[in-house]
């Protein structure tokens, strides 16, 4: 689904990203974790088709990133922490506008409103405005709402920074459900015990990819009861 | 004489409550931790602790002044480094120490002994513009300038939020080295796991403090056993725990479930054959310790 | 004391170090007279005219050669009729009609006068100051000149009017509109934008839990942009003085002195403003509907009160802008002393007062 091989990013003189090489698979659980200012979020930019390379070939959702950068942009849903939802406008209002920008027909936002709400268990606030509505559910519904266009993949930055642990569970629960219908997920987070939950995880420092495995291989390698021992022990 | 006390405060936003009848009461020389969630009341709380706020309801003591009629003498007391650090990103790093140190009627000379553990990791950049500092260095720079002043109380608000696990633990360890030089530190966070660095710590959830204690203490406390289940395949292990009625709750960690039962009687055998019915292959299952972050959804849930 | 300088500084490195606020403070200034000094310029070169002959004899038309030879004008029609010159004017073909009256020659030789009306499309005030003055200049000239080889005492007396804006608002009003503007928005936005900043960055928390006291804080927000507003006033006067030839009759220390109290007004305008935003955007946003757009179209500025609905006329007694231009004005201009605009000052003193006294109930000292 993801294909990056020798991707570089360079600042000037400043090498954000040095020689990534890295693939996700369709339906897999990546996740992106490295120290503050290591090149996550860089990356992660590049292959949303909202920045350039310097260097590399690399493809999403079997699509150059430097000629199909719309093409891409149409097969893949992104959430951020900062990612928010229109506070005056209610849930209908927000999956009706999130549809229309991918150009959803009227009929196809309408199902695929009904059909996540339902999921959330959340279809009797539908005509609420999000300003009302708990914190933790609005994460859960800006999930909702990067996914309302079926996208093939799907970027997560630290979706559930500074959630309620029930509620980060059930966050997490969606991704797995996300990721059992073969969609990708590729999510960044600064809980470690979330990393956990991914089938494989690559951990960058200093603009380069120091680990990539599964967690459990992981913690095998670097001899670690958990994976933030393994973290500790790359970034430091 | 209690560092802080707080007595039954409540703080409303037009009809939404921030704080319900908060109780509690800091030791000099006390870490004392804040946990919960965003929009739990945190910031509510310390801000009123500032002078920042007026609570609605219920007393308030910092080291024996009350923070709305006695801000004046209080505001010289504590040192406050609120939420996304609030530093001037358009100045250097020792410009934005200099400017705290000189609105406090000091130097950084004079004070110089109090942050150097931390101020010297970062002084190699006292040149460069704080916005083009990492996260884990403003967290520092944000520190450095909330200690400069010799505060007898320190309040942080989430100074570890968005800041990557190693970062957050040299944090952590500047927190405790602060700790005994007789510094009463108030700290809030949303990560469980940095319960267990505190002396005491708070439980908040929707303005509540939900529990109070020493993190050993709460875990003690935990009223139910707790099993650890694991297979080769989490999340299908998941939705067939979640059907087991026996069950009272079912949550992913980390690469395993933590469960716990309505009733005592649950014992490893009868947890092997559910999952062998279930067709779950590599099962482990076993009697575990509970984490904080268990006792704060049990009491979520109560 | 120490504190305080400590904070002026900081605000200090703020400004230098944004390039945003160095333009909006030293830009705005430099672009806004040129363009005005562009607009006001002081050269005429082919300029449109028709002239109205009643009389059609040898002086007229050597008046008339004297007129189109000299560059600044060329003959864009010849009116035959008195009806003709409306139509023309409204046309928008020629910026001036000269009109000679019949028996022109006759007239001045014997009764020794005549009479030239110089007619003036003065929606564009400045330009039909210029032509005016043009055209009476080359005229006397011609009018000395026979009076030299004559040795008798023959005048034509130009006449000039003023069509569409016969006062001739406008003329000299750019400095002391431009002055009004740009104080007002370097002082009232700079300093409420770089207020509200602080609250948008969460710094403002740490000030109010520092020992600094709320009138340390704002007075420590708003001493930079005293100085810097005053040294822009003065640049504006300079350039208004040696360049654009505006004259200073009266007292310069009361100019200054004039001049700093509005800036101070605006200050005080700006604190307030920044009391109730809660965001710089809000506060740019009201600067420039509050402020920006009245003092440009409300003081008198751009349009002359008088011609203004009396609801306009109405508003424009609250825009302070509106007094510092009359001030600018007297005292620049006419030359008066301070007897004759005590009133303006006192305005302006009472705005400052009520300002300072909105912002300091608004004021908070703790958050919300």
């Amino acid at each position: 689904m993801i294909t990056a091989r020798n991707m570089v990013k360079k600042f000037g003189h400043f090498i954000a990203n040095d020689h990534l090489t890295f693939q996700v698979r369709k339906g897999e659980i990546f996740g992106f974790l490295g120290a503050n200012g290591a090149g996550k979020t860089t990356a992660m930019r590049i292959l949303c088709g909202l920045s350039a390379p310097t260097s590399g070939e690399i493809s999403v959702a079997g699509y150059n990133v430097y000629r199909q950068k719309e093409k891409i942009k149409r097969s893949i849903g992104y959430m951020s922490q900062k990612f928010s939802l229109y506070e005056d406008l209610t849930v209908r209002e927000n999956f009706r506008f999130y549809g229309g920008i991918y150009g959803l027909p009227r009929k196809r936002i309408r199902e695929r409103t009904a059909y996540l709400l339902e999921k959330l268990n959340f279809s009797h606030a539908i005509d609420k405005k999000i300003a009302q509505i708990p914190l933790g559910w609005k994460q859960k519904l800006a999930f909702s709402i990067a996914i309302i266009h079926s996208p093939r993949i799907v970027f997560l930055d630290e979706p559930t920074s500074g959630v309620d642990p029930i509620t980060r569970r059930q966050f997490w629960e969606m991704i797995y459900e996300t990721a059992s219908r073969e969609v990708t997920v590729f999510v960044t987070t600064h809980y470690m015990d979330e990393a956990e939950y991914c089938n494989r995880v690559s951990i960058m420092d200093q603009g380069r990819i120091e680990a990539l495995d599964t967690p459990a291989r992981l913690k095998e390698k670097y001899q670690a009861a958990n994976m933030n021992q393994v973290f500790v022990q790359i970034a430091r | 004489m209690a560092a802080v006390t707080v007595d039954h405060i409540s703080k409303h936003y037009g009809s939404t409550a921030a704080l319900r009848q908060a109780s509690f009461e800091v030791d000099p020389g006390e870490l004392f931790g804040l946990i919960g969630p965003d929009g739990a009341g945190k910031t509510t709380l310390f801000r009123i602790l500032t002078t920042l706020l007026i609570p609605d309801q219920g007393q308030v003591r910092v080291r024996g002044y009350d923070p709305v009629g006695e801000y004046r003498k209080l505001r010289r007391l504590i040192g406050y480094m609120p939420g996304d650090f609030s530093l001037y990103g358009d100045l250097t790093v020792e410009e934005n120490l200099d400017f705290f140190a000189t609105i406090f009627d000091t130097t950084i000379e004079a004070n110089y002994h109090l942050i150097r553990d931390i101020y010297q990791q970062i002084e190699p950049f006292k040149r460069r513009l704080a916005k083009n500092l990492s996260g884990g260095m403003q967290q520092k720079l944000a520190l450095s300038c909330a200690l400069i002043h010799k505060p007898e109380v320190l309040i942080l608000d989430e100074p570890t939020t968005g800041v990557d696990a190693v970062s957050r633990k040299e944090f952590w360890d500047m927190l405790l080295k602060l700790k005994q030089q007789g510094i009463t530190i108030l700290v809030s966070t949303p990560y469980m796991d940095e319960a267990g660095l505190c002396d005491r710590v708070a439980l908040i959830q929707q303005g509540q403090l939900m529990k109070m204690d020493a993190p050993a203490r709460i875990i003690e406390a935990f009223p139910k056993k707790l099993w650890i289940a694991k297979a080769d395949h989490p999340y299908r292990l998941l939705l067939d725990l979640r059907e087991w009625s026996d069950l009272a709750a079912v949550y992913p960690f980390g690469d395993s479930m933590h469960l716990t039962a309505h009733s005592d009687d649950l014992d490893e055998t009868r947890l092997k054959q559910f999952l062998r019915e279930r067709n779950h292959t590599s099962v482990e299952v076993a009697r575990a310790n509970p984490t904080i972050e268990d006792c704060f959804m049990d009491l979520m849930n109560q | 004391m120490k504190r305080f300088f400590g904070f002026v500084r900081k605000e200090f490195i703020h400004i230098f170090r944004d390039k945003r606020t160095l333009l909006i403070l030293f830009g705005m200034p430099i672009a806004q007279i040129l363009i005005f000094g562009y607009v006001v310029t002081n050269e005429i070169k082919e300029a449109r005219i028709a002239i109205y002959d009643k009389s059609k004899d040898a002086v007229t038309h050597e008046i008339t050669d004297k007129l189109l030879s000299s560059d600044y004008f060329r003959l864009a029609k010849t009116i035959e009729d008195e009806q003709q010159i409306e139509a023309t004017f409204e046309k928008g073909d020629v910026k001036e009609v000269i009109v000679f009256e019949s028996d022109f020659d006759e007239k001045l030789h014997h009764e020794q006068s005549a009479q030239v009306q110089i007619l003036l499309d003065a929606t564009d005030a400045n330009m039909a100051n210029l032509l005016q003055s043009y055209t009476s200049g080359i005229i006397n000239d011609y009018s000395r000149h026979i009076k030299v080889s004559s040795g008798n005492m023959p005048a034509i007396k130009p006449k000039p009017r003023m069509l569409f804006n016969n006062e001739l608002k406008g003329v000299y009003m750019f400095v002391p509109g431009t002055m009004a503007l740009i104080l007002m928005l370097v002082t009232a936005m700079m300093t409420s934008i770089s207020i509200t900043r602080e609250k948008e960055m969460g710094t403002m928390e740490v000030l109010l839990v520092s020992p600094l006291k709320s009138v340390q804080i704002i007075a420590g927000k708003v001493m930079p942009y005293v100085a810097l507003a005053f040294l822009n006033g003065v640049a504006i006067l300079a350039l208004g003085y040696l360049v654009f030839d505006m004259p200073v009759h009266g007292n310069v220390v009361l100019l200054l002195g004039e001049t700093l109290l509005y800036i101070i007004m605006a200050l005080s305008l700006g604190i307030f403003i920044s009391t109730v935003s809660p965001t710089q955007q809000v506060a740019m946003f009201i600067s420039m509907f509050a402020l920006m757009l009245p003092t440009m179209l409300l003081s008198g500025f751009i349009f002359p009160i008088e011609n203004m609905p009396w609801p306009l006329q109405w508003l424009s007694t609250i825009i302070p802008a509106k007094y510092f231009i009359i001030l600018i004005k007297h005292i620049m201009i006419k030359g008066t002393g301070f007897v004759f605009v005590w009133k303006e000052t006192l305005v302006l003193l009472g705005m400052t007062a009520i300002f300072i006294g909105l912002s300091i109930k608004n004021f908070k000292i703790r958050l919300e």
